[in-house]
């Protein structure tokens, strides 16, 4: 009897058929193209219009006003974030291991400087100036009670206008309202993209900042983009978005990690566990039987097992 | 062996294939199902994604916004990816039921795989450098991930030049290369024959 040789490993030499593999890859290319086209005519692609800090500012003035203060008072998201942007915190953990920490600052971001007091040196108003000049004066603790102060009462007042001007927060209510009004006639966008050249492509500061706002917030939960509506996997409007990153999304709306503080770095860290297996999938144990435990291989090669009677 | 780097490239490469493997006109019989169409389908995507993509690198980043023909252009390189990711996780599917890694082709399978995640990488770059507000909220959003593990120290979502540079140049080129990799795999090694194959079963031998 002759001995079968391993088909799996070597140049198969059974029956063979025709196949003209240019000719499948043009009418591939020629049936896509025409799919690509149709799709793209039909349903176009989304352009929401980028959010500055101007249209913020007209938009949802009180919203500035209480994000400005926050910055001052160093209690929003960008303000107390730590590596790479400040050492506001530690960052988020893994176990023992602090890898955001770790890699350091490398992008300095502090939000009081870069976002406010900076910025505000270009005024052109005295008074603005010149609650600058007593905020700089002025020791960082009282700086804090004056901000953390007129948080406080723009929270209970439920808006900036309405919080009684008898009351002493210093020179934060000025500073505020004049970074509004240089936000709102277009000066602060460019303030701090041009920090080394005047021709902007890093825009990691103005949009930490708008980051911190209520109302960018408010703006993605209307377009269905937050964490806990499978986040960045969408886009505006009805499109599929990166609906590959379902696997990613996935872990944010299930427990233990929707509690969790280090969230973020916990799915990182379980998604490259994943992407190790789905790499090295032929290596991983039962996962590598189930093409024989499932027959849909049977299906696959139905023709082959029916014409060799297998 | 002789010493010669150039001998020893040639026949580390060249002279491993025959020029009936490396563009052949005939399969095994078993080469019979439609789900062997989704492997070129998706380079037939990838074509497509490359060609809209440099169409619209010429004309520069913003320039879809303002155009009507640019705005379609985007489109058409939009539902592109979509296509390319829908026909390449079929394949992928397809090659996992054929349990295709078979008989020294786990490389074959790896590269798919390493191909498929650079794919995302090079996906998620694009959606950064749109210029609006989608790629200002997944910009946001996806720095956390990225800081929280230390890698935006290194890859600041922020930075639209930085992401643009990343997803016209470095991205694809590793696409690319790890694309052509593949194909040279499946070429080098043939197409997985099915589970339980033997070639006397069909009665040639």
């Amino acid at each position: 009897m002759r001995k079968e040789r391993n088909v799996d490993l070597q140049k198969w030499t059974g029956p063979k058929r025709p196949y003209d593999l240019v000719k499948e890859l043009v009418i591939a290319l020629v049936v896509v193209t025409v799919l690509v086209g149709g799709l793209a005519a039909i349903f176009s692609s989304p352009d929401e219009p980028a959010v500055t800090l101007q249209v913020w500012a007209n938009k949802a003035p009180g919203d500035f006003i209480t994000t400005t203060v926050g910055e001052l008072a160093g209690t929003t998201i960008s303000a107390s974030y730590g590596p790479p942007y400040n050492n506001a915190s530690e960052g988020l953990k893994l176990g023992p291991l602090k890898l955001q920490k770790m890699a350091g600052i490398t992008i300095p971001v502090y939000p009081a400087e870069d976002f406010v007091v900076g910025p505000l040196a270009f005024s052109k108003d005295v008074a603005v100036l010149a609650a600058v000049s007593q905020w700089k004066a002025t020791p960082s603790d009282q700086q804090g009670k004056w901000a953390n102060d007129y948080a406080s009462a723009i929270e209970k007042a439920g808006d900036p206008a309405k919080v009684s001007a008898s009351q002493d927060f210093g020179p934060v209510p000025t500073m505020a309202a004049g970074l509004l009004t240089l936000a709102q006639s277009n000066v602060l966008d460019g303030l701090l993209t041009t920090t080394v050249t005047p021709y902007p492509s890093d825009f990691t500061k103005p949009m930490l900042f708008l980051a911190d706002s209520g109302y960018f917030d408010e703006l993605g939960a209307a377009q269905h983009l937050h964490g806990d509506q499978w986040g960045m996997m969408n886009e505006t409007g009805s499109y599929p978005g990166q609906s590959w990153l379902w696997l990613f999304s996935l872990w944010y709306q299930v427990e233990p990690f929707k509690s969790s503080p280090n969230a973020d770095a916990e799915i990182f860290l379980w998604i490259m566990i994943l992407t190790a297996a789905f790499v090295f999938m032929p290596l991983v144990p039962f996962v590598n039987r189930l093409p024989r435990l499932i027959p849909i291989h049977r299906l696959i090669w139905r023709k082959y097992y029916r014409d060799n009677n297998l | 062996m002789s010493t010669m780097w150039t001998t020893r490239l040639r026949k580390a490469t060249v002279e491993k294939f025959e020029p009936q493997d490396v563009l052949p006109d005939e399969q095994p019989s078993y080469v019979a199902s439609f789900i062997y169409v989704f492997g070129v389908l998706t380079l037939a995507a990838l074509f497509i994604i490359i060609g809209s993509g440099l169409w619209l690198t010429t004309k520069g980043a913003i320039w879809w916004h303002s155009s009507s023909v640019g705005h379609f252009v985007n489109s058409v390189h939009l539902w592109s990816v979509e296509l390319f990711f829908v026909f390449m996780v079929v394949h992928l599917w397809g090659k996992f039921w054929m349990a295709a890694w078979r008989g020294k082709r786990l490389m074959t399978w790896v590269t798919g795989a390493i191909a498929f995640l650079a794919s995302v990488a090079t996906g998620f770059t694009g959606y950064l450098i749109q210029w609006d507000f989608d790629s200002q909220w997944i910009a946001t959003q996806a720095k956390d991930g990225l800081n929280s593990v230390g890698i935006g120290s290194f890859f600041n979502t922020l930075n639209t030049g930085q992401a643009i540079l990343l997803h016209v140049s470095l991205l694809p080129l590793v696409v690319g290369l790890i694309v052509i990799w593949h194909v040279i795999l499946v070429r080098k090694n043939g197409v997985v024959p099915p589970l339980d194959a033997n070639e006397i079963a069909g009665g040639t031998q």
